[in-house]
């Protein structure tokens, strides 16, 4: 049969420090701290601060690579602007040029157009000028045909004074 | 019917070295199993943790949660393994006995080597000892000295009185813990063996629960040792004690 004090023996080794114990003791868990850490936690500390660094890796990444982008859209929008004001450039210079040329084609046919006018007027005053000449020429010589033909056929003494007297008047006038 | 232990007196010849053979093996038992356990738990290691790593990886951030409560991380870092060993440890020890005690003739040879105060003192020898050793090589010599003087010297018979008394109880609170659990559970199978029928009836509930109890002193007791161990590597390395 057990009995109480047969049951609280259980701790029969509580009494005494043995020496031998404690270096036991200390030598397993020395033992112990020692390979675990070698074999199990070192592993897995190691782990998980590879798992941190790269963590940590990746977020420097992404927000490396987000700036990048940022950056890269700025650059675009800024890039767009230029073109849209370059492009705006490019047409009001267009604009401008068919203005000036147009005015220059309308300037250079109107003096054309002077130029022309005033060569046909000179033209004409040549012509006219050159008909009156020998309108002049042919009547001079028509009026001295008909002066012989009219001084042939009668001309006398009262006649010739009466004429030569005119004639010394209209000198007189036109002098 | 006395349980006594296997002693081993004067071992090779030499007048003051007896081994209680029992704790030599529940010992040796329990640092084998927690380092077969911690082994196979921390093999093929992923960047992306799965099973068992994950629980591994969980004591790891439970002791380091410990450490980063009662002292800067930046020089608790290095008792990382200490404290890892040292709970790992002493949960093992203190389940071995939960789950049975074993008997061979008159000598008790398996039980919690937490159940023995020897064990559980030199422990807490070690770590107060560890305590002295990181406080003058971490805080030098000179800071070391002063803490037993500070803030003034009538403190000095105080502070001497309190690295034994840390040591002492910081044993003796595992120590008693686990005995009484297994002392108890003794008595549940003592109740169930003296009278088949009956006691076997009135013994099992009781037992089940303590054994349950016993499973959370256990885990409790682990978690304070290796808390208090921190706590007193804190007061001794941290420069602003």
């Amino acid at each position: 049969m057990y009995s109480y004090i047969d049951v609280l023996s259980v701790g029969a080794s509580v009494g005494g420090l043995r020496v031998g114990d404690m270096l036991v003791q200390l030598f397993f868990f020395l033992l112990l701290l020692y390979l675990v850490k070698k074999f199990a936690w070192g592993p897995i500390i190691n782990m998980m601060q590879k798992r941190e660094e790269y963590v940590a890796n990746e977020i420097d990444a992404a927000e490396k690579s987000r700036a990048d982008a940022e950056k890269a859209s700025q650059e675009a929008q800024e890039r767009l602007k230029q073109m849209k004001q370059e492009a705006q450039k490019i047409v009001d210079d267009a604009k401008e040029a068919g203005q000036k040329q147009e005015q220059e084609i309308i300037r250079a046919a109107r003096e054309e157009a002077n130029r022309l006018k005033e060569s046909a007027q000179a033209d004409i005053q040549n012509e006219k000028e050159k008909a009156l000449q020998a309108l002049q020429d042919k009547v001079a010589s028509l009026s001295v045909l008909i002066a012989t033909k009219v001084i042939e056929k009668e001309i006398d003494e009262k006649d010739q004074e009466k004429l030569i007297n005119e004639y010394i008047k209209e000198v007189g006038e036109e002098l | 019917m006395n349980h006594t232990a296997p002693i081993a007196h004067d071992l090779f010849g030499i007048s003051w070295l007896d081994v209680n053979l029992a704790n030599l093996f529940m010992v040796a038992v329990s640092s084998a199993v927690v380092f077969i356990l911690s082994v196979i738990a921390s093999r093929k290691l992923q960047m992306r943790p799965t099973g068992l790593q994950n629980f591994m990886e969980w004591i790891v951030e439970f002791v380091k949660g410990i450490i980063s409560d009662t002292m800067d991380w930046k020089t608790g870092k290095i008792f990382l393994p200490l404290g890892l060993t040292l709970i790992t440890y002493i949960l093992v020890s203190n389940l071995l006995g939960v789950a049975t005690v074993g008997v061979i003739g008159h000598d008790l040879w398996w039980k919690s080597p937490t159940a023995d105060a020897t064990l559980t003192l030199t422990l807490s020898g070690m770590v107060i000892l560890l305590t002295h050793f990181y406080g003058i090589k971490i805080q030098g010599m000179k800071h070391y000295l002063k803490g037993y003087v500070s803030p003034s010297p009538i403190m000095l018979p105080f502070k001497i009185i309190e690295e034994f008394t840390n040591t002492l109880t910081l044993g003796l609170r595992l120590f008693g813990n686990i005995y009484a659990g297994e002392v108890l559970l003794g008595l549940l199978v003592m109740l169930a063996t003296a009278n088949i029928p009956f006691g076997f009836i009135f013994a099992a509930v009781p037992m089940l629960a303590w054994q349950g109890f016993s499973v959370f002193i256990g885990g409790i007791q682990a978690f304070v040792f290796t808390m208090l161990t921190m706590v007193y590597l804190s007061h001794k390395v941290s420069s602003d004690h």
